[in-house]
């Protein structure tokens, strides 16, 4: 039996939660649906490899906004890698942003428009190499909007080159002996980093490897949401997610990799929670 | 505000935005427009408009990307090095078809420079310092009212074309203070903006986007702004004119440079010279028709810019062989003197 | 016992909800769909209606019914 501590050393017992009350309906009550696509996220088939993270996410989020009943008032704005075309896949309002410069425009809408919910999407090139200065700064002016980071390790859309969030010695286009930390730097913890920023308010880190997790995942990407819709201010949720194509892995050894090694240098569990 | 006011063309800048209706400003300070943006801070407090001293200039366009792209009025300014960092969001803001308001107050470069005023700029304002093919409308003030007036004028252009204008000032006029008349019309605000993001109630969700991959679909957008680009040219010239109709030399000038320019041509009348003046007011879409009426009794052209030469190309090309294109410049932060450009005149003659 | 409709034309192929199955009652189908891909199939049996299995599936096919 697993126990996850957050950060004010409260464990958490898994064997608690029951799964069913976590399972979204998406139809009226008297249905015989247990479980079915969430509104919001457009029935087509998505352009992600098979057991990529970013399908199991995407739904996470639409099944959030369907049960916040918050669809027309959602704007998200999505990242430039391989969620791009992340606007195919959703029934709301979304703007591109120019790579990294999510945060900043996610600012220019939320501050004309507060009444609406305002999210971005981002990767790990988008929000912790080129965009680092337009995260921090959105986190330190304490912006009220919702970011989910999906962390997979990797540059997928470009072909699998190295991220600030690669791990040691993981081979990647660009690292082909694996990184190095003494050329290459230590793989960076964003949200440990922003958590140290007082406009944060609440900072998660979740994972997609297992329906387990994936539950927990919608929890926090669900009360990251609730946080902008209270006008509680600044909220991220990173995601570990499977790169499986370039991982050079099946989908089930993706998951397992994030389960045995990614998660064990990118803890799970709340940061911080005001 | 009273309509009469002493204001630097930096502030009147600003002034003929909120005019206009500007409510979201985002800026990074910069000399020698500094002057700008604690203006806007100022005036988007009174107004009830958001005003972000942004991290960077590069955040500062990708806000007034959101704003734009939210439906609101929306400007960011900046002089050279920052214009430089904006260049990417203004191809995305022209690829997703978005009015905003972008001011350059110019500059000595290239690199960091200095603080003094130049006309470097006018290439990457008008040739596109941003990929892909797109055109801004460029307006050159030359004067404070014209700064209230063409900021202004620059949002109804802005959204009457769903593309960004552009004002290419420097920082001579940025920082000059002159009398100004406020007593302008009141703005066209409430444009219907169907396709902004506000929330899909009621109907299709917007998606703002310039990625378009399927085949043959970027070439048609192309194609569309192009279209768009090619109304601009034939709608929104503007320049002013002296002397024209009789005149062996004309001088082409813009900004604070046609200031000076136009005191030399005074000294040439005044000798009996027969000289004149054409003030591009829009530098794009370029009056070269104007030129082309008179490139063929005008015996020689001077082009004047505090630069190496960048504006004397289009004037060149307007000209068409049919007389001498000639060219005097400062460069660095340096201005031309009237005595200068008088000299030049004469030498030409 | 619940029902679970499984879209083996929209199925990739990653079988992460096979192992994410409590009760192994999926799994691969010997045939081929239109991807050239051996797609999944519920193999009857006790579903409890957990859902993991809708939860992890990334392509959102899989649809539970009471």
């Amino acid at each position: 039996m697993k126990k996850r501590r957050n950060k004010t050393g409260k464990s958490k017992d898994s064997k608690k939660q029951s799964v069913r009350q976590h399972v979204p309906v998406a139809e009226e009550q008297g249905s015989d649906v247990i479980f079915s696509r969430p509104q919001s996220l457009t029935d087509v088939e998505n352009h992600y490899c098979a057991g990529c993270g970013h399908g199991i996410i995407h739904r996470l989020i639409c099944e959030t906004i369907d049960e916040f009943g918050i669809r027309e008032k959602v704007i998200g704005i999505a990242p430039v890698g391989c969620a791009v075309l992340a606007y195919d896949y959703w029934g709301f309002d979304v703007a591109e942003a120019a790579h990294g410069r999510t945060p900043a425009v996610a600012t220019g809408i939320k501050r004309v428009r507060p009444e609406n919910i305002v999210f971005t999407y981002q990767g790990d090139g988008d929000l912790a190499a080129i965009g680092t200065a337009e995260i921090v700064h959105a986190a330190n002016r304490g912006e009220n909007i919702t970011v989910i980071f999906v962390n997979n390790g990797v540059y997928g859309m470009t072909g699998g080159q190295m991220a600030p969030t690669t791990l040691a010695g993981q081979r990647t286009t660009t690292t082909l002996s694996g990184r190095s930390l003494r050329r290459e730097g230590y793989p960076i913890k964003m949200l440990e980093m922003l958590a140290v920023l007082p406009g944060t308010k609440y900072l998660e880190r979740v994972s997609v490897h297992s329906a387990q997790e994936v539950l927990r995942a919608k929890r926090a990407i669900k009360k990251a949401f609730k946080m902008q819709i209270d006008n509680k201010g600044f909220s991220i949720v990173e995601v570990l997610s499977m790169c499986p194509t370039y991982w050079n892995m099946t989908p089930i050894q993706a998951a397992d990799r994030i389960k045995n090694e990614v998660a064990t240098f990118y803890p799970l569990g709340v940061i911080k929670s005001c | 505000m009273s309509y009469k006011a002493l204001m630097c063309g930096n502030e009147a800048c600003g002034e003929g935005a909120v005019l206009a209706g500007c409510r979201f400003y985002a800026g990074y300070p910069i000399t020698p427009q500094n002057e700008l943006t604690a203006y806007m801070a100022k005036r988007m407090n009174e107004t009830g408009g958001i005003f972000i001293q942004a991290e960077s200039e590069l955040a500062a366009i990708s806000m007034v990307f959101g704003a734009a792209a939210a439906g609101f009025r929306a400007m960011t300014s900046s002089s050279s090095p920052g214009i430089s960092l904006k260049q990417e969001g203004i191809s995305y803001l022209v690829g997703c078809e978005l009015p905003c308001v972008i001011v350059n107050m110019q500059r000595g470069g290239p690199g960091l420079g200095n603080i003094a005023p130049s006309q470097a700029d006018y290439f990457q304002a008008v040739k596109g310092g941003g990929h892909g093919d797109y055109k801004l409308i460029v307006l050159a003030p030359s004067s404070a009212q014209e700064f209230l007036e063409y900021t202004y004028l620059a949002f109804d252009l802005a959204d009457k074309y769903r593309n960004p204008a552009f004002i290419l000032g420097d920082g001579l006029l940025g920082q000059m203070m002159e009398p100004l008349n406020l007593n302008l019309k009141a703005p066209v605000t409430n444009l219907p903006k169907p396709w902004s993001l506000t929330g899909c109630r009621g109907r299709k969700p917007n998606i703002i986007r310039s990625l378009l991959l399927g085949e043959g679909v970027l070439e048609e957008h192309n194609k569309r702004l192009q279209e768009k680009f090619r109304r601009m040219k034939d709608t929104e010239v503007r320049a002013e004119t002296f002397n024209l109709k009789d005149s062996d030399i004309v001088l082409v000038a813009y900004g604070s440079v046609a200031r000076i320019a136009k005191a030399s041509m005074g000294m040439a009348r005044a000798k009996g010279l027969k000289v004149g003046l054409l003030r591009p007011i829009t530098l794009w879409p370029f009056p070269d028709k104007v030129i082309e009426e008179i490139s063929g009794r005008v015996k020689k052209f001077l082009v004047v810019e505090m630069s190496a030469g960048q504006m004397v190309e289009d004037v060149r090309l307007a000209v068409n062989g049919k007389a001498e294109v000639d060219f005097y410049g400062r460069m660095g932060g340096s201005i031309p003197t009237e005595d200068e450009i008088f000299e030049r005149i004469e030498a030409l003659i | 016992m619940a029902k679970v409709k499984i879209n083996k034309d929209r199925c990739k192929g990653c079988y992460l909800c096979i192992v994410n199955c409590p009760n192994g009652l999926i799994k691969v189908s010997t045939e081929m769909n239109a991807k050239g891909v051996k797609p999944v199939f519920f193999s009857g049996g006790k579903c409890t209606g957990c859902a993991m299995c809708a939860m992890i599936c990334p392509e959102c096919i899989i649809e539970i019914h009471k």
